[in-house]
């Protein structure tokens, strides 16, 4: 069937192409997903601890991040980041450097995911009983044990469905990407579609590329929560 | 439990207090937003505005017009999705959660690029199509996206609305029945209302969802305000400006949302008071 | 711990940087048949990617090729992102403004290409009440709008060429502008000889659809452009233009 022959990993069929861009995109999304976490414990800690002028640019952040489209976001952060990085590094006298595609991704989309990854964070650190935090500080013990010990894994469970959303929205986003010209996934599924002509399959076989990968993560993301619930009394009781 | 680091209301000054959520630290913030969006105003180069002063509004009134046309149809598609998941049999309630669930898993971009150039590529093998009473509509951009966006949006509510329906209290909706109250009207005198006032604050979310949406249109040649502002950077090639016009946009936009969905659920109303 | 976080950001940044010799040269990230298109392992191939290799070697630089959104690619290009431009770039006074360019290495007519049995020519009138889609951010965005909007029913900007060519096909829109070559490579298929045909070839504009194709280049790598152009001269003389030329080519695509 031509439609196979076209999907197939050997040229000339594009399936190898398509393969090599989810990869792309998975190595994207997860140092998106990754950095996002970084910068949005930063931002969770900041705005429960930190000082007025601290939250304040932090809700700045947030708020920004939440209004403005991803692919505008993508756009702006893309080219000011490097334009930015090459104008410091010329004016000390080095010559230019060029951020590889995957690094200004992950770099763009980390940003915008920290936002995201504030609001779920600092929700879920808020749900952490008081009471545990209170009894820690009380017996002395330094800030960092007590986020490391006490904190963090009391609130991996509140915050899983959270991050399971997050985790999703960093797959998805990767296909913005196209747009800008990264070789992830949609563009060689465009690129693909353009010079076979068929745009039907192509299009059809990279959604359930991305079909497969949600729903995967959908399965590993309850085990995580399943495993982080551990010793939880079960919500509906018998009868 | 209170929010911690949560400071006390303004300082008092000579002849009156500052209202609570203008402390002095707020005030010097927004002086300096001020003068960077003065100096932004200066130094940038503006001087395009004017050239293309109808082509923004007319973008700005196209991304407004797809947000409302899709969210509503969006919901109304996304009301029976919800109803099919959490009391339908289960030939209902399997293609429903089929669907939300393909349309939460793929990006939209996809999606929108499957139904515009995917159907189209399909187009020259149907040769009465060109003949139909359809054609002057498929041959446009618009409903397209307009389809994809608001099967998107369907499929995120649909989700929504499930865990809504379900949320609701069954004593009422037990009582309605045993009043001999019709299904219909159940469902939207009691049943609709109260889901609806329940995910209030999420539907305002996924709005604004909605609205950042709206730019991938843009790849099928509908013209919104993206669109424009793309068009504006490709003939004076400026990169940033037109840029920083469009976050000013989407922020007064999403900010209307935002503003339009607290006042909704203001009017929900609240038991005891 | 410390060090090695910084290592690790360090390694992480310089990933994908090049040495201070190498010259990025960007294409468009759309494929555009036959001058640079991928092929399915994934390699650019095409008249202009042969080119590509054949100026650098003989200008003895390194090259990269580098694919770049297409509208995104003069942006790319003053911010640093790539070092040059050979992506079918006409040479105009509008891009001068911000962009230098070498000698040009083509220059080919402009054709009108619509759907077969439909009466209209290549201006203004033969195109009144008709729907043209173009490629954004092309010279052919810029005389289609200057000549043919006024009278045109609407004029659609596309992101790619080969979009426009498909929504030519399914019958979306009933004209297209674009280079002759490119839409020869169009019709050629076999959907594209099944529907469509050239209509016309649209009378010249130097000033907006410029000169001919040449190298973009930021304005101050002066040297750059000195290399580039000794580069272009050298596979002119040399018959190297030629015989790459001859490879996708009945004729010489050098132009006027």
């Amino acid at each position: 069937m031509e439609t196979l022959s076209l999907l197939a990993l050997e040229p000339p069929g594009w399936g190898a192409n398509l393969l090599r861009g989810l990869v792309n995109s998975i190595q994207i999304a997860l140092g998106a997903f990754a950095l996002g976490l970084l910068i949005g414990t930063a931002g969770a800690y900041g705005k429960l601890y930190g000082g007025r002028v601290t939250r304040d640019l932090l809700a700045i952040y947030t708020t920004v991040v939440r209004a403005v489209p991803e692919l505008i976001l993508i756009l702006i952060l893309y080219f000011a980041v490097t334009d930015a990085v090459n104008q410091v590094l010329l004016s000390f006298g080095y010559p230019r450097i060029q951020i590889s595609g995957v690094v200004a991704g992950i770099a763009v989309l980390g940003v915008v995911q920290g936002a995201y990854a504030t609001e779920v964070l600092r929700g879920a650190i808020m749900a952490v009983p008081s009471g545990q935090i209170e009894a820690a500080r009380s017996m002395g013990m330094p800030p960092l044990m007590l986020a490391r010990r006490i904190t963090l894994p009391a609130m991996l469970a509140f915050a899983m469905p959270g991050m399971a959303n997050l985790w999703l929205i960093a797959t998805k986003d990767t296909a913005l990407l196209a747009v800008v010209g990264f070789a992830e996934l949609t563009l060689e599924t465009r690129q693909a579609a353009a010079t076979t002509k068929a745009f039907f399959t192509f299009y059809m076989a990279a959604g359930v590329l991305y079909l497969i990968v949600t729903l995967t993560s959908g399965l590993l993301f309850g085990r995580i929560e399943r495993w982080a619930r551990r010793g939880e009394p079960a919500l509906r009781r018998a009868g | 439990m209170s929010e911690p680091g949560l400071t006390a209301s303004a300082p008092a000054r000579a002849g009156g207090r500052l209202p609570a959520w203008l402390p002095p630290h707020r005030i010097v913030l927004a002086l300096i937003g001020l003068s960077l969006v003065w100096w932004c105003a200066g130094t940038l180069r503006w001087g395009w505005l004017p050239d293309y002063g109808w082509l923004i509004v007319a973008g700005i009134w196209r991304t407004i017009w797809l947000v409302v046309v899709t969210t509503l149809l969006g919901f109304a598609l996304a009301v029976p999705l919800g109803l099919a998941q959490a009391v339908g049999p289960w030939y209902l309630a399997l293609p429903a959660r089929v669907f939300c669930t393909v349309i939460r898993g793929t990006p939209l971009l996809l999606q929108v690029w499957l139904l515009y150039f995917g159907l189209g590529s399909l187009f020259p093998s149907i040769p009465w199509i060109r003949d139909s009473d359809l054609w002057p509509l498929l041959r446009q951009a618009w409903p397209y996206a307009v389809l994809a966006l608001t099967l998107s949006y369907a499929g995120y509510e649909g989700e929504v609305m499930r865990g809504a329906f379900k949320s609701v209290p069954r004593g009422q909706l037990e009582a309605a029945q045993a009043m001999g109250m019709p299904r219909l009207t159940i469902l939207s005198r009691i049943w609709l209302p109260q889901a609806v006032m329940q995910v209030l604050p999420t539907l305002g979310g996924e709005t604004v969802l909605q609205l950042k949406a709206t730019p991938l249109v843009a790849t099928i040649t509908v013209v919104e305000i993206y669109a424009v502002a793309s068009r504006v950077r490709q003939d004076t090639l400026i990169v940033y400006e037109p840029l920083l016009l469009l976050a000013v946009v989407y922020l007064a936009l999403a900010g209307v949302i935002v503003l339009g969905f607290r006042w909704l659920e203001g009017r929900v109303p609240v038991r005891g008071v | 711990m410390k060090t090695g976080l910084t290592l690790a950001a360090a390694l992480l940044l310089t990933a994908g940087t090049v040495a201070a010799q190498d010259v990025r040269v960007g294409i468009a990230s759309e494929p555009y048949p036959p001058f640079a298109s991928p092929d399915a392992a994934g390699n650019w191939v095409g008249w202009e990617v042969d080119i590509i290799g054949a100026v650098c070697a003989a200008a003895a630089l390194n090259c990269i090729v580098t694919p770049v959104a297409w509208d995104g690619i003069i942006p790319s290009l003053t911010s640093g992102q790539i070092d040059a431009i050979m992506a079918s770039m006409s040479i105009t006074a509008a891009r001068m403004e911000t962009i230098s360019f070498s000698d040009k290495y083509y220059n080919t007519p402009t054709v009108i290409v619509g759907a077969l049995g439909v009466e209209m020519d290549a201006t203004p009138e033969g195109l009144a009440g008709k729907i043209i889609g173009v490629q954004v951010s092309t010279v052919h965005q810029a005389y289609v709008d200057a000549y043919f909007g006024p009278t045109a029913a609407e004029v659609r900007l596309y992101q790619t060429q080969d979009e426009a060519n498909q929504d030519l096909v399914a019958g979306r829109i009933d004209a297209i502008q674009a280079d002759s070559i490119a839409l020869d490579a169009f019709l050629a298929t076999a959907e594209g000889a099944a529907c469509c045909e050239v209509k016309g070839t649209v009378a010249d504009d130097l000033v907006i659809l410029g000169s001919g194709v040449g190298v973009g280049l930021r304005k101050e790598d002066t040297a750059l452009l000195a290399s580039f152009n000794a580069g272009i001269a050298a596979i002119l003389a040399d018959g190297t233009y030629d015989a790459i030329t001859a490879r996708y080519f009945a004729s010489s695509i050098y132009g006027g």
